[in-house]
């Protein structure tokens, strides 16, 4: 009996060694973003592709995640700032119905396109699998960087991408 | 006990192989309902830590209970 | 059975010391956590119930401190107004007024939250001083969340009877959570607690009673012994479900036993049904549990055994809950820097019955008067702020 709880100790330890192995979640990604159409709040659709030639920002949100309700000013800032150099943003909702969008954009208004991805096609194509998360897209339409959740000072992160894409020239 | 050790390390052992090959059944993006505070189970702390002490102050069992309180001389 | 030894986490750590855990919390992949919110709640408390009226205030105040840190810290008094049945038989009503304050703060690291916590409890016989340290983990996409947790209390009983009198308690307790993510509309949740206490463990004033046939009426009282030592164990399962509709129900059971012989057995079920800004609650709570081995309500003669106990709580009994509650959530546009508000009015009523404790003030032979039960009336009233 003792020595085979001392196997198992032993599996144990030897599984969360290889679960250490696993590959990180968040930091570099490449390949091509894939290409998609969402309408935006004026009910116009807009398409990836068509954005090839800028530095585009994707951030899946909802507003009933904290994160993600802290995140949007700082992301309005960093529109706002690089719009001119070739940088767009777009906020994709990934809520049924875009009703507590609506209400909570009214209280914290921003300028980048909101896009609503209500049956959830995009964010199962980008497999987002936390909340929310942020891709980096650059001028030939290849994702770059990628990031899950939301914590204090990745906004900084960001700025520090965006300006490295940006001077990146096709 | 030594039974009891057995299964429970044998269960930690099958969540974090698990951690990479099993597939989130519930997706991020669809959590909302979740997130609901009516869905929270410790939504207001403050009196859930008070109605655990007066049970805790009157009956023989404790523990498992949520809050992690302190003793107290209540008979 | 008797042996004060808490198996699983102890033991896993104990072999590979804090190894397991610390790889456990590594190995869970990045994925970020999130501080609790800040909050500043304001509680009311009352309790009525077999002569016993204790009220008095909570208040708790949490705080996000830079981009790591939230801190909190509680302030809570019980007023107590006694007149239990324990106490008019054995002493005399009193007043007296308990405080306890804690504080702690959660340190979010990647994927981590830790938990650092000191409460310390005093009354005019009795301080207690409490630590409690625990580590969350979210592993699965979020859909798992691991805690551990390990708390330590020193305790000093003394008595104002006998001012000489003074001894120590302590305990130990060790804490294992998962929390699961079932379905879009489900969570469920395992906990399992061992604690340990050493020490004094029972009531200075507390008495016994035996059988005498040369008193007047015809049994006497002798102080209570209980062991210096008691391990127990609880585990407990618990589930939240979302209904088709906005409301929820829950439900939960804990097993309990120990070895003083206790078992017992916590069965709850609730439903919240909220209308726009306003919410009603819904509860039953039914709880039954066995005597310990050393209690009798009435023993054959003095010094009948090694330990005696004839405290109410460590007798057979079961008791009932029924629960109302009413809350109003306000500010839900935010005002200047609050982001919402909340007002509920709790309503407990607690039926008690016991099996094999008697009311010796209800007359009759001794061993035949009748079984002691009593309501109890719990009204809480809270105050809770967003920011």
């Amino acid at each position: 009996m003792k020595r085979l709880q001392s196997k198992l100790h032993k599996l144990s330890v030897l599984a969360i060694m290889l679960a250490l192995v696993l590959p990180a979640q968040a930091g570099e990604v490449a390949g091509p973003a894939p290409d998609f159409t969402l309408l935006g709040r004026d009910g116009q659709p807009v398409t990836l592709s068509e954005l090839r030639g800028q530095v585009v920002l994707i951030n899946f949100w909802a507003t009933w995640c904290g994160p993600c309700r802290k995140e949007m000013p700082l992301l309005e800032a960093l529109y706002q700032r690089y719009e001119a150099l070739g940088f767009t943003l777009l906020g994709v909702n990934v809520e049924e119905a875009g009703t507590d969008a609506e209400a909570f954009l009214k209280e914290t208004p921003v300028s980048f396109p909101v896009l609503f991805d209500p049956e959830n096609q995009v964010s199962e194509l980008y497999e987002v699998s936390a909340m929310p998360s942020t891709v980096l897209v650059d001028r030939e339409g290849n994702m770059r960087f990628l990031h899950h959740g939301y914590q204090d000072g990745y906004e900084d992160i960001y700025q520090d991408q965006i300006r490295s894409l940006v001077r990146e020239r096709i | 006990m030594s039974q009891l050790r057995i299964t429970l390390t044998f269960c930690l052992v099958l969540v974090v192989t698990g951690c990479g090959s099993v597939e989130p059944w519930v997706k991020p993006y669809e959590r909302d309902r979740l997130a609901d505070p009516i869905m929270s189970f410790d939504r207001d702390p403050v009196s859930n830590g008070y109605i655990n002490h007066v049970y805790e102050a009157r009956e023989g069992a404790r523990g498992a209970s949520g809050s992690s309180g302190g003793g107290c001389g209540c008979n | 059975m008797l042996r004060a030894v808490p198996e699983v986490v102890v033991a896993a750590t104990r072999q590979q010391p804090g190894l397991l855990v610390l790889l456990l919390l590594l190995a869970a992949g990045a994925r970020a956590g999130v501080l609790p919110e800040d909050r500043a709640d304001a509680l009311y408390h009352y309790y009525d119930g077999g002569g016993v009226q204790i009220d008095g205030p909570s208040l708790l105040m949490r705080k996000q401190v830079g981009q790591q840190f939230s801190v909190f810290g509680n302030y809570y008094v019980d007023t107590i107004s006694s007149a239990s049945i324990d106490v008019v038989t054995t002493a005399s009503a009193y007043d007296e007024e308990r405080t306890e304050y804690s504080v702690g703060f959660d340190y979010l690291r990647a994927d981590t939250i830790m938990s650092f916590s000191y409460g310390n409890s005093d009354e005019d016989d009795y301080q207690a001083d409490t630590f409690n340290f625990g580590i969350a983990q979210e592993i699965f996409s979020g859909l798992t969340t691991i805690s551990l947790g390990y708390g330590k209390g020193s305790d000093t009983v003394r008595s104002n009877v006998d001012s000489s009198f003074e001894e120590d308690a302590d305990k130990q307790s060790y804490r294992l959570g998962i929390s699961q993510i079932i379905t879009r509309n489900m969570l469920a949740s395992v906990n399992y607690e061992v604690i340990t206490d050493e020490g004094f463990l029972n009531n200075p004033y507390r008495s016994v009673r035996y059988l005498d046939p040369t008193s007047g009426t015809g049994f006497s009282f002798q102080p209570e012994v209980y062991p210096n030592t008691r391990t127990s164990n609880a585990v407990a399962v618990r589930s939240r479900y979302f209904l088709p509709y906005r409301a929820a129900v829950h439900g939960g059971y804990r097993y309990f036993t120990d070895d003083w012989d206790i078992d017992a057995h916590t069965a709850e079920i609730g439903y919240t049904q909220p209308f726009g800004a306003w919410s009603l609650d819904l509860g039953y709570r039914f709880y039954t549990q066995t005597s310990a081995e050393f209690y009798s309500d009435l023993f054959p003669y003095e010094d009948a055994q090694n330990f005696l106990a004839r405290d109410k709580e460590l007798s057979s009994f079961d008791s009932h809950t029924l629960r109302l509650g009413v809350s109003y959530d306000f500010l839900q546009d935010g005002y200047q820097f609050l982001e919402k508000g909340s007002v509920k009015l709790f309503y407990d009523r607690i039926y008690f019955n016991y099996d094999d404790f008697r009311n010796i003030n209800g007359g009759g032979n001794p061993g035949e008067e009748p079984l002691y039960d009593f309501e109890a009336d719990v009204i809480q009233f809270l105050f809770s702020f967003w920011f």
